[in-house]
């Protein structure tokens, strides 16, 4: 049995940490890149969203490197992607490959669900065997999470674009080939140590933007078109509404674990929104309260087309965004999005919050009235 | 005297303006783009070269538009903005106290919403380009007349006919069926017009606090048609400004000026790049299935920049290392 899973950012870190130490073999697919999106959309329906679509690139791609057995998350309530596994599985039946489909659906009342679906894939493993191994999946979650938080903040502020990525890329290699707990924390000091090193500009004084929205979108760089380095690259530093521990406690842990979490979020939420409506509609909300009530510059909401629970957060978010007084972005994914188009609209938007940002800093009275103010650049 | 260029490189056409130190336009042209934007900014240096006068010196260089990053890279600009920004700057300075910016291009059509002076919000069309110019000149072909008398055609209207805008292709049928009912031409461009205008502020405009002084600028602000339904629509007066069509340019001179006097020097290279070769040339990188198309600059043999790739390693390798923005 070769196992496989879609991708989702740094995911493949963790799925990859958990199966290999339950002694299980692994094809990781490819990043996803323009022939995954190529396959993908040729064979998904036109309608769905780009998810979907990276998912079947993902799977296809995995399939050529061998994989039999695919390790698919499922999902509940009114967002497609609880759907996506069984037209998944039904699309690469029709296309004749030959793959099992695993589904871990969230826990509904005990985490022994989740357990249990996982020994589907692991056979005879004792439990210990298991918790340990989603243990050790866990802290490299926490890991890729540490390291990612560190780059937030460093790559607005490098004197020389580009040195944090370089670092980065290394980090997440070094985690990736961790064998152990001992090994793994020695990685992360590493990729501490040598972030830290790159020199920096403290004195600069940055545009935080807050990133909400889509999970999957947010967490999976290809298909957000690098949004956070694009930012980041502008001189902003970025914080995710949720980073990817925070999911997996979130979905699969059914939040038992003491961590900053959806709750928070959640709880913002209304007046907005005070019901779920599906996915992270109501987290979007949330969370964008949370940006504005923590006083960052801006918020950015990222969606694929067509993204029911982010269409009706989109509708609202102006309402919050009038209320507290935060400017708001909307970037909407699909599988055209040219990026000259989306960094223009970026450019544009972080030259409205410096802008705000000056003009707050700046005692009013300095301004004469009629005075024209020009844009600065 | 300093003279300032701006200079706007879209899709359909790029645009050049030469203001002065208050920030007059003493010379503005257009030219279509067709594809060759290096060519197209090269013949537009040629053009100013020739008609600017002896006292005026070159101060300081700023491009705009899609096409700003190729275009700094000839002239040697001292600003590089998008074109959100470099309309919001013009129209502000021209227009002291705006708080609407209404903007229709040929591909693209924007809504700038400024307060005091600084812009608070906008929205630029996404996926569609059914509320742009493009779709009036095509429907002004189909009807066999020239786009410039279309918008005096439509105040001619006595009872405009109402014709879906939410797409460019209903448009079109509901159009082709008026016609066939027998409504006379006013009516049907009056009726587009209004289209358009519905489109572009259920699109574009959507949510949007649309307070006054309102202007309205960009190529299609030429059709007065446009201008009334807007005005009948918002129920506020509309404003043309004088340079309408070449705001960006006008924008991207200002912000020149006034990196110029931050730095208080130009990296303009002199009209002599209008004789230059530049080379551009294109090689898809084999690294990783991206396969990005990556597109090169070259100048007397040596390649000046590189961009297009997904992971900046090749336009990390030259160039700038400093921030953009």
């Amino acid at each position: 049995m070769k196992v496989t899973f879609p991708h989702m950012g740094n995911m493949y870190i963790c799925l990859k940490a958990l199966l290999t130490s339950l002694g299980v073999e692994v094809v990781v697919p490819p990043m996803p890149s323009q022939k995954t999106l190529t396959l993908g959309t040729q064979h998904s329906p036109e309608f769905a969203c780009l998810p979907l679509k990276i998912n079947m690139g993902n799977f296809i791609e995995a399939y050529e490197q061998g994989a039999d057995t695919i390790l698919m998350a499922g999902g509940i309530g009114p967002c497609r992607f609880g759907y996506y596994a069984q037209v998944e599985r039904e699309i690469l039946e029709d296309m004749g490959l030959k793959m099992n489909m695993v589904v871990l659906e969230p826990p509904q009342k005990h985490l022994s669900e989740l357990l249990i679906n996982i020994r589907k894939v692991t056979g005879n493993r004792s439990w210990v065997d298991i918790v340990r191994a989603i243990r050790f999946a866990w802290y490299k979650a926490r890991a890729v999470d540490e390291v990612e938080e560190i780059l937030h903040r460093i790559r607005p502020r490098e004197f020389e674009p580009g040195s944090a990525d370089a670092v980065y890329k290394k980090a997440l290699k070094w985690i990736d080939d961790a064998p152990d707990r001992k090994e793994l924390k020695k990685a992360v000091e590493a990729a501490r140590l040598e972030l830290d090193a790159i020199p920096i500009d403290r004195e600069r004084e940055v545009v935080r933007i807050g990133i909400v929205g889509e999970i999957y979108v947010m967490l999976e760089p290809f298909v957000n078109l690098e949004v956070e380095r694009q930012l980041g690259r502008l001189g902003v530093e970025v914080e995710r509404s949720i980073y990817l521990s925070e999911w997996i406690n979130d979905h699969l842990f059914m939040g038992l674990l003491n961590i900053k979490g959806s709750k928070e979020a959640r709880k913002l939420a209304p007046p907005y929104v005070n019901h779920f409506v599906g996915g992270h509609g109501q987290e979007t909300i949330g969370s964008t309260v949370l940006f504005a009530n923590r006083k960052y510059d801006g918020v950015i909401q990222v969606q694929p087309f067509t993204c029911m629970p982010e269409i009706v957060a989109e509708s609202i978010i102006p309402t919050v965004s009038r209320d507290l007084g935060i400017p708001t972005f909307c970037l909407i994914v699909d599988e055209h999005s040219g990026d000259a188009g989306v960094l223009t609209r970026l450019e544009a938007f972080v030259d409205l919050l410096e802008r705000k940002k000056e003009k707050s800093a700046v005692p009013e009275s300095t301004e004469k009235k009629g005075e024209q103010v020009c844009l600065d650049i | 005297m300093f003279g300032y260029l701006g200079i706007d490189v879209g899709s359909v056409s790029t645009n050049i303006v030469l203001i002065d130190e208050d920030e007059k336009v003493c010379d503005s042209l257009y030219i279509r783009t067709q594809g060759q934007p290096i060519k197209a900014v090269q013949k537009g240096l040629e053009y100013i070269r020739g008609r600017i006068s002896d006292e005026i010196v070159i101060g300081g260089v700023g491009t705009t538009g899609s096409g700003r990053h190729l275009a700094s890279i000839i002239v040697g600009a001292d600003s590089v903005k998008n074109e959100i920004t470099s309309h919001a700057v013009a129209a502000s300075n021209l227009v002291p106290g705006v708080q609407t910016v209404l903007e229709i291009g040929g591909q693209d059509s924007k809504i700038i919403i400024l307060r005091n002076g600084v812009v608070a919000d906008f929205a630029m069309n996404t996926v569609c380009a059914a509320g742009t110019g493009s779709f009036l000149d095509q429907q002004a072909a189909r009807l066999n007349i020239p786009i410039e008398e279309f918008g005096d055609i439509a105040l001619k209207a006595g009872n405009p006919v109402r014709i879906a805008g939410r797409c460019s292709v209903f448009a079109e049928s509901d159009m082709i069926h008026k016609q066939q009912m027998g409504h006379n031409l006013p009516d049907i461009l009056a009726g587009l017009c209004d289209a358009l205008v519905r489109n572009y502020l259920n699109n574009i405009g959507k949510g949007k606090e649309i307070l006054e002084p309102v202007i309205f600028q960009g190529g299609v602000a030429a059709n007065i048609g446009i201008k009334k339904a807007f005005e009948k629509t918002l129920g506020v007066e509309v404003i043309i400004p004088e340079h309408y069509d070449v705001m960006g340019a006008v924008g991207a001179a200002i912000l020149a000026r006034d990196a110029v006097r931050k730095t208080g020097t130009t990296s303009f290279k002199g009209f002599g790049v209008a004789e230059e070769m530049f080379e551009a040339t294109s090689f898809e990188c084999k690294d990783c299935p991206n396969l990005c198309e990556v597109i090169q600059i070259k100048a007397g043999g040596q390649i000046m920049a590189r961009w297009n790739d997904k992971c900046g390693k090749w336009s990390n390798a030259i160039g700038e290392k400093k921030k953009i923005s």
